[in-house]
């Protein structure tokens, strides 16, 4: 196996008496979709939130693209190549998706701090954030209101503002969440498509989507990784079809 | 043309006009109170960057308005007694050129405005608001305790700055120096909000977590506009010196804070020409309702309660037909 | 320099500490029940200092015009309450500091209306007046040393309140989950209107008893709302606790430091300029307490929800 991009080792957090992550240990190499599964507050967000800086761990360490930024804000996380979304949609309500996009675009550019040129007549800016639009079928909703798109397309969104990333790695926090079967569809083969440019840590609820889709999968109980491997290892292991799946497929999933 | 480029343009004629006419007229209280409306609308542009397009709700931009106007007098009143400032480690001369007066007061201003709102950014809501409140008190409780320049009482300025190529002592002119200045203003605002700098910012407003996600820090963009938005209160708040020819702890105090709040939003926050126009009529009711009543602060009272509960999105707002909301 | 005239200014400084405990209690609790920022609170201040300075002219008692103050006050919270800031609680911030903003105007001019720009005096009533005889012969004003007292035990009176009562369980709910405590069927109006009543009581209290050692006039609330403010920056909002210790620990820095900065500053400075930097900077000493906590500890000393 190749050297892993990013690698969380032994990664704990406590909120007062629940432990959200036990020593989470997980890896993602190039070219692979690594799913990380669970019942409803198994800790999956949680671990997403520490890799992307938005809550410190209280133990352990995180290291990315050959550094340790188990220190790092938010802001110098992403910077380094780290793409997250939201398990709740989290975008700019009053912008345009566009203009959703262009934050991102602007921001890989290192050009922020421009502060008398329109940058809506800046057509580079406008054209790559249009075609991250375009690789998620939002392109005709362009201009529409952020905050007035429907609750698929805001998904859709924040993965088209991670791709605008350009990013080393991607967090994808649920991206499935109450979406329709023909959307999940749509995302599925996106998704597909992305592992090649960037490597997915894919937190999903939606099993058909994750056994599509992942080369490894990693369940998490209680705070803890209790199974790792491939997906037919993980639907045959014992463990994991007594505390997750149930004994009767993988149909039951919370 | 939409309606709110249209009722702009109003506003900068009506500006315009009114002093040319009580010129006219021989009304030179007129031309006074245009300038006043100027100078207040500049420093309510400042805080519009804060406030409207930065979503940080600043109740300490007197302390900005203020440094300015201080900066104004103590330069002048050393200019006029022939007292340097500083004699070591270099001599440094007082000065009544309002060419030199301008960059050091964004300068005094800006710093100010650096320190303030790097300690306040790193709380936000009801936080903020409070702590911009208390450290503008605290630099007006240091200018009333520091005796140097008038303490409690003030600082006379015996005669207006001077600008190269026209007279300042002419109301006109001083008042065309304050417009040409206004409108620069509005137009960097306008520029400003267009920007990718705009966007970023907009982008912190609305979602500061977004933001970061990004790789863009919500810290560093809100601290530099509430910087450019500070240095635009302290430019006016050295022309409001001039303007009265005095400078007091008065311009330091929290009522100014909330009274430059009062422009940006009567007129409507984001808007550009939202804190003029909120300036112009504050301006005006003040002189009219002084006449119903010599209690006309209540009167002013109840009608700004009436609009935050009743009329949402300021005048330009109303009269644009839009009630779009901070 | 002596021992007495030390402990005299350590006991101004726990009376101002309390005073202004009276002002960010109320505050704190308005802003943790509500969600409301409430800078017309000084206001509340001035209207029981002119409550009780009218109340103690016209009947002679200034235990009735006490009674007024706290009466005056609560009524004009609950007035307030329902007529306009009931409608602000779902607006932001913006909205309730222009709202609160343009009361203090209705407020302070209607004062000045009805009493005139000139300040009223109260006098101490007579067995409160001259001086206690404190252990280790120090004598101090008995009427400074009687706020003390009352100060602590409003205090006392509100942590049991808050701690032992219907209302106080009601008024912890309100600060943990508003939803919750509507589903309880408790009527969340009356509950709100109460709160802020007896925010605007404590408010309208400390200013009768501040009233008695300074004027009484217009505006007299707002430098103490300002102070309120710092207090709660520094205790962390939305805490009693944390408004009590850093109330008591202001006032005590800013009483001290006013008292103590220019005699330090005159041991190695030529008088006149040790009393202009040593008042200068007492007087930001406070506001300097405030960044280093806010540098250190952005939520507060006892604050836990980040903002
Ligand atoms: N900020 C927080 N404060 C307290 N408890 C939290 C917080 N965030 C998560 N938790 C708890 O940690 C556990 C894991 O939550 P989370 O990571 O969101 O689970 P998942 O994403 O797997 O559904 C849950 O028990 C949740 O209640
Ligand atoms: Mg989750």
């Amino acid at each position: 196996m190749p050297e892993p991009i990013l690698q969380t080792e032994k990664l704990s957090k406590r909120f007062g008496a629940v432990v959200a992550s036990d020593a989470v240990t997980l890896d993602l190499v190039a070219g692979e979709i690594h799913a990380l599964i669970g019942p409803n507050g198994a800790g999956k967000s949680t671990v997403i939130k520490q890799v992307a800086g938005e809550i410190r761990q209280d133990s352990g360490s995180i290291r990315f693209a050959g550094r340790d930024i188990g220190r790092l804000d938010m802001v110098a996380r992403a910077r380094l190549g780290l793409a997250r979304t939201f398990q709740v949609s989290s975008i700019a309500p009053e912008f345009s998706a566009l203009q959703n996009v262009m934050l991102a675009v602007q921001s890989v550019e290192r050009k922020t701090f421009r502060f008398l040129k329109p940058a809506r007549s800046d057509t580079s800016l406008k054209e790559q954030a249009m075609s991250h639009l375009v690789r998620l079928l939002l392109d005709d909703r362009a201009e529409i209101r952020a905050g007035d798109l429907s609750h698929g397309e805001k998904r859709a969104l924040e993965i088209a503002i991670a791709l605008a990333l350009r990013p080393k790695a991607f967090l994808l926090d649920e991206p499935m969440a109450g979406m329709g079967p023909e959307n999940t569809a749509k995302l599925i083969e996106i998704l597909d498509g992305l592992r090649t440019e960037a490597p997915i840590l894919l937190v999903e609820h939606d099993m058909d989507a994750v056994f599509a889709l992942a080369d490894r999968i990693s369940v998490i109980v209680y705070g803890r990784i209790i199974a790792s491997g491939t997906p037919e290892q993980i639907r045959a292991n014992e463990e994991v079809r007594r505390a997750y799946l149930g004994d009767e497929g993988h149909d039951g999933a919370a | 043309m939409n309606r709110e480029a249209a009722i702009s343009l109003l506003i900068a004629a009506g500006l315009l006009a009114a002093p040319l006419l009580g010129n006219a007229f021989d009304e030179p209280f007129v031309i006074t109170l245009a300038t006043k409306v100027a100078i207040l609308g500049l420093a309510g542009t400042g805080l519009n960057i804060a406030l409207g397009y930065g979503g940080m709700v600043s109740l300490g931009h007197a302390a900005f308005f203020g440094l300015g106007g201080y900066v104004a007098g103590i330069l002048a009143s050393h200019a006029l007694n022939y007292e340097p400032l500083f004699t070591a480690p270099l001599l440094v001369e007082g000065t009544t050129q309002m060419l030199i007066i301008w960059p050091v007061a964004i300068v005094v201003s800006g710093v100010a405005a650096l320190v303030i709102g790097a300690l306040s950014l790193r709380t936000t809501g009801v936080f903020f608001i409070m702590i911009t409140l208390a450290f503008a008190q605290m630099v007006y409780y240091f200018a009333i305790s520091w005796p140097a320049y008038g303490g409690e009482d003030g600082l006379s300025i015996y005669i207006r700055s001077e600008f190269p190529g026209l007279n300042t002592l002419n109301p006109l002119h001083f008042f065309a120096i304050c417009y040409v200045l206004l409108i620069l203003a509005i137009g960097f605002s306008f520029l400003l909000s267009q920007s990718r700098f705009g966007l970023a910012l907009g982008g912190a407003r609305q979602n500061a977590q977004r933001l970061a996600t990004v790789g863009i820090s919500p810290f560093r963009v809100k601290l530099t506009a509430f910087v450019i938005s500070g240095m635009m209160a302290g430019l006016a708040g050295a022309l409001y010196a001039d303007l009265n020819r005095f400078v007091s702890p008065s311009m330091l105090s929290w009522h100014t804070s909330g009274e430059i709040m009062v422009f940006v939003i009567l007129g409507g926050t984001r808007r550009l020409f939202g804190p003029a126009a909120g300036a112009a009529l504050y301006i005006v009711l003040e002189n009219t309702l002084g006449d119903v009543s010599e209690h006309w602060l209540l009167l002013l009272g109840a009608l700004l309660v009436a609009l935050v509960l009743f009329a949402r999105g300021g005048v330009i707002g109303i009269l644009a037909g839009q009630t779009r909301h901070a | 320099m002596t021992v007495s005239l030390i402990v005299e200014q350590l006991l101004n400084g726990l009376q101002f500490g309390f005073m202004l405990f009276l002002m960010a209690a109320g505050l704190t609790l308005i802003f943790g029940v509500m969600g409301l920022i409430n800078l017309a609170h000084g206001s509340f201040y001035m209207i029981g200092a002119f409550a009780c300075a009218a109340v103690a002219a016209a009947t002679g008692s200034y235990w009735v015009g006490l009674a007024a103050s706290l009466a005056a006050a609560a009524a004009a919270g609950a007035l307030v309450e329902v007529a306009v800031i009931r409608r602000l609680y779902r607006r932001d911030h913006l909205d309730q500091v222009l709202a609160t903003f343009a009361l203090i105007l209705v407020f302070s001019e209607g004062t000045r209306w009805v009493f005139g720009s000139f300040p009223l005096y109260l006098t101490v009533p007579d067995f409160l007046s001259g001086p206690v005889a404190l252990p280790g012969g120090i004598d101090y004003p008995l009427f400074r040393f009687a706020i003390i007292l009352i100060g602590l035990v409003i205090a006392v009176g509100l942590f049991l309140l808050i701690a032992r009562t219907r209302l106080g369980i009601r008024i912890r709910a309100g600060e943990s989950d508003r939803e919750m405590i509507a589903a309880l069927g408790v009527d969340i109006r009356k509950l709100y209107t109460t709160v802020f009543a007896i925010g605007a009581a404590l408010a309208g209290l400390a200013g009768a008893l501040v009233g008695t050692i300074q004027s009484v006039q217009v505006g007299m609330g707002e430098p103490v709302l300002i102070l309120a403010f710092v207090v709660i920056i520094i205790g962390g909002l939305g805490s009693i606790v944390g408004a009590l210790v850093s109330a008591i620990l202001v006032g005590l820095a800013d009483t001290l430091g006013r008292f103590l900065l220019p005699v330090a500053f005159d041991t190695f400075m030529d008088s006149s300029t040790a009393n202009n930097v040593g008042s200068a900077l007492a007087s930001m000493l406070i506001y300097i307490l405030m960044a280093l906590v806010l540098f250190l500890r952005p939520t507060g000393l006892f604050g836990t929800r980040a903002h």
